[in-house]
């Protein structure tokens, strides 16, 4: 059952790593706007001279 | 005004993930049909063992899971990745290099699987050889991933890529960490772990499998294609934050709940349970996250298949995160374990959830990459409701089944004994479930060809273009604070850093804390319990080959029902030597883990060559091909001999001697045969003498001397 403490080393290093992201994420300002950024996401920059349609 | 940097996306890489997608989808469900018949029809194996439900089955989960799945979430992770981040990817070589190792790999399992060549792990099967290629191209991904993140042009990174690196880091954790094996040869490895261990940490990898490979990724797509087909933002950007950092942080926790009421410590089944029913919040934030973007846009649900699909797929996904809580919970798990429940509860998830919503992706996604309208709206629908009812007809026999059976097998009568004694009964009963579930089945292999028919007419209508050009400015990057240099350098390359760091730390935890795993003196011993002789470990060796597990389990839980079926329950101290463990999660069939002198030799030689001579009306296939085939003992000492390095306390030079004693063993079972007149040449050569030996030690170390002499 020693490997239960693997797993739970494994796991913490893993979820400390995600925490580490999340700290990292916030301070650098990746979470400053919380809501242009899922508007945004919906327009796809076409080049200017392509007369494409949208969609 | 920024400078506007000019540059193209690869649509290429894009269509050859999608091309695999249709064509890997196709395959995981014939294949699934084909189990599927074979558990109403066992005759439907044509006597040849590739095709036999053993080695079918895991062939099956692999396409549905790394094939279909696995392709549609590179098809849209490589649509969405650049555009969220407004760069071309990395690499065009490592795309390449993506897909056809990825491809490649999955011909390997496709070749090697119905072999018998399996390592009998749920959902991790394929042999060393074949996990290494993972791992290298699963590298090759995450270098292009995270290359293009570093190159983007867009300064946030949008909630679907925080999913897919998170999908990156884990599923390369759990890869690792469930198939630390050494190899014996070319095909075939012992696990580092043995019995209760190596159950845990299968179910680690096993329940996280599901979820960040089933689930993650596909929440990802989620967040992209969804606002993308509706074209209005996510209902809450902030909500979809907390999502994605509670969803992470909790399902890593979860896999032992694979193992209620097993011969795994109760804390560590009960923490499983905790974080199985703490799953729910983050879970139904993201199903109504993504249900409640469509707020106001209902009346186009009704119009656009697309948004069909995803509603359905979204909901599937909500139904599913609510019944794995559920199931979690050890009094319900008491009865849905082993049964087809958990078969219908899966399905949900991959038909519904992974299913629908890559339908929904491919409806949406090829018309834009062919520059062209879907060929047919009717179509479309008509898979629809084809599949949803596909579904339905699929799931619901399956949940019908597994109650039925699950309360027939705890059912006892006013004076004490089990009503239902023999095994057998209770699987008749729910044959015509069976037969209704491969009705579902069919139903959405149906809808299926019709959307295969609908995307070939429009990819031959439309027009493809290779690179899709685009211009977006060039990144501003952030500008550090003065005098905090160490800072400074996390901002200039912030995604480089967490890899970097995330690797360093796990590879010290890891130097850290194997060695105390390899040197365990920790799990609890039985005296009694001794390593395999050379032709039990042979015969256990034939009955990983076969797929036995997918149909028997060998762990007797501690109930009344069970223990009076099967005899006393199991211990943790009598799995030591199982490498792998054995337990499985299904009882198409009886347990085993008490079979070793339930029956005779000649019993087992019987039923193996034909299963109905012994158990009228049973739906194992015959296995004549063991009474055929000469053992293979060319690798006994190899085996000894690596089991030994994994502490196997075999003596040293054992494996010199040992096939003398598997030749002894051997010719004694062959005599008793002879006695109740089964005679055979060379028969104390052939597998079915192994097999005999291993299933007639199963469960005897600690028997009880009464209940081996009745």
């Amino acid at each position: 059952m020693k490997v239960i403490f693997l797993l739970i080393l494994v796991s913490l290093v893993v979820a400390l790593g995600f925490l580490a992201a999340f700290i990292w994420a916030v301070r650098s300002g990746q979470y400053d706007d919380d809501y242009t950024p899922s508007v945004r996401m919906l327009l796809d920059d076409e080049p200017t001279t392509n007369d494409k349609t949208a969609n | 005004m920024a400078q506007v940097d000019k540059f193209s996306y690869d649509n290429g890489i894009v269509r050859l993930f999608t091309y695999a997608t249709i064509i890997f989808g196709l395959i995981g469900i014939l294949v699934g049909l084909t189990i599927a018949l074979q558990l109403v029809f066992p005759q439907l194996n044509f006597g040849i063992a590739e095709v036999t439900y053993g080695r079918l089955r895991p062939l099956h989960t692999n396409a549905a899971i790394f094939a279909f799945v696995g392709n549609g979430i590179f098809a849209g992770v490589y649509y969405s990745l650049q555009r969220l981040l407004k760069a071309p990817m990395y690499s065009k070589f490592l795309s390449q290099f993506h897909f056809w190792g990825w491809q490649a790999i999955i011909l390997a399992a496709a070749v090697t699987l119905p072999l018998g060549i399996t390592s009998s792990k749920e959902y991790a099967e394929l042999e060393w050889p074949i996990d290494l290629a993972i791992a290298v191209v699963w590298v090759a991904f995450g270098i292009n991933m995270f290359g293009t993140i570093l190159k983007r042009r867009e300064n946030h990174l949008y909630v679907a890529i925080w999913f897919y690196i998170a999908t990156w880091v884990t599923v390369t954790m759990l890869h690792i960490g469930n198939n630390l094996e050494l190899p014996v040869n070319m095909w075939k490895s012992y696990g580092v772990f043995a019995g209760v261990q190596d159950a845990l940490v299968q179910w680690w990898y096993g329940h996280n499998a599901v979820a960040f490979f089933l689930t993650t990724p596909y929440l990802g797509l989620m967040y992209y294609f969804l606002p993308k087909a509706a074209n209005r933002p996510v209902y809450s950007y902030r909500l979809s934050i907390i999502h994605f950092w509670a969803l992470i942080f909790i399902y890593i926790w979860a896999g032992p709940h694979h193992l209620l009421y097993t011969s795994l410590p109760d804390w560590a089944q009960s923490l499983g349970t905790v974080f199985s029913v703490m799953l729910i919040a983050p879970s139904w934030g993201g199903m109504l996250n993504g249900l409640l973007t469509l707020r106001g846009a209902w009346d186009r649900v009704r119009q656009d298949p697309v948004l069909k699909f995803m509603v359905v797929a979204i909901t599937a996904y909500g139904m599913a995160t609510f019944e794995g809580p559920m199931l979690s919970v050890k009094s319900v798990n008491a009865i849905s374990h082993y049964t087809d429940w958990t078969i219908g509860h899966v399905h949900i998830g991959t038909l519904g959830w992974n299913g629908f919503f890559t339908f929904g992706l491919l409806y949406w996604l090829i018309p834009r990459m062919w520059n062209t309208n879907l060929y047919s709206q009717k179509l479309a629908n008509a898979h629809f409701w084809i599949g949803t009812l596909g579904i339905l007809f699929y799931a619901v026999p399956l949940y019908w089944a597994g109650w039925t059976q699950s309360l027939m097998w705890k059912q006892f009568t006013a004076d004490g004994f089990l009503q239902y004694g023999n095994f057998l009964e209770t699987v008749t009963q729910i044959k015509p479930m069976y037969a209704m579930r491969s009705v579902g089945g069919t139903l959405y292999m149906v809808g299926y060809l019709v959307m295969m028919y609908n995307l070939f007419k429009t990819i031959g209508a439309g027009k493809f273009a290779a690179y899709e050009d685009a211009e977006a400015p060039a990144r501003v990057t952030y500008v550090a604070h003065k005098g905090e240099h160490w800072h400074k350098w996390i901002e200039r390359s912030p995604v480089q850093m967490l890899v970097v760091s995330l690797v360093a730390v796990a590879i010290g935890g890891i130097i850290e804390i194997l060695p105390m795993v390899f040197v365990d003196k920790n799990v609890p011993k039985i005296e009694s319990v001794r390593p395999y002789t050379p032709l039990e470990l042979e015969g256990r060796d034939l009955y990983i080959r076969e797929g036995c597990v997918g149909c028997h389990s060998q762990m007797v839980r501690p109930f009344r029902s069970e223990t009076e079926r099967y005899g006393e329950y199991s211990k943790s101290g009598e799995f030591i030597y199982d490498r792998p463990f054995l337990w499985g999660s299904k009882r198409t069939g009886p347990d085993l883990h008490r079979e070793g002198g339930k029956y005779s030799d000649s019993w087992h030689y019987n039923h193996m060559y034909d299963p109905e001579s012994m158990s009228p009306g049973s739906i194992m296939p015959p296995y004549p091909w063991l009474h055929k085939r000469d053992l293979n003992t060319k690798y006994t000492a190899a085996k000894i001999k690596t089991l030994r390095t994994l502490g196997t306390p075999y003596e040293v030079g054992y494996e010199q001697i040992a096939l003398d004693d598997l030749r002894a063993q051997a010719k004694k079972i062959a005599a008793g045969l002879a006695k109740d007149g089964i005679k055979l040449e060379g028969i104390e050569n052939k597998e079915i003498i192994a097999m005999i030996a291993y299933l007639q030690r199963l469960g005897t170390d600690i028997k009880p001397k009464s209940q081996a002499n009745q």
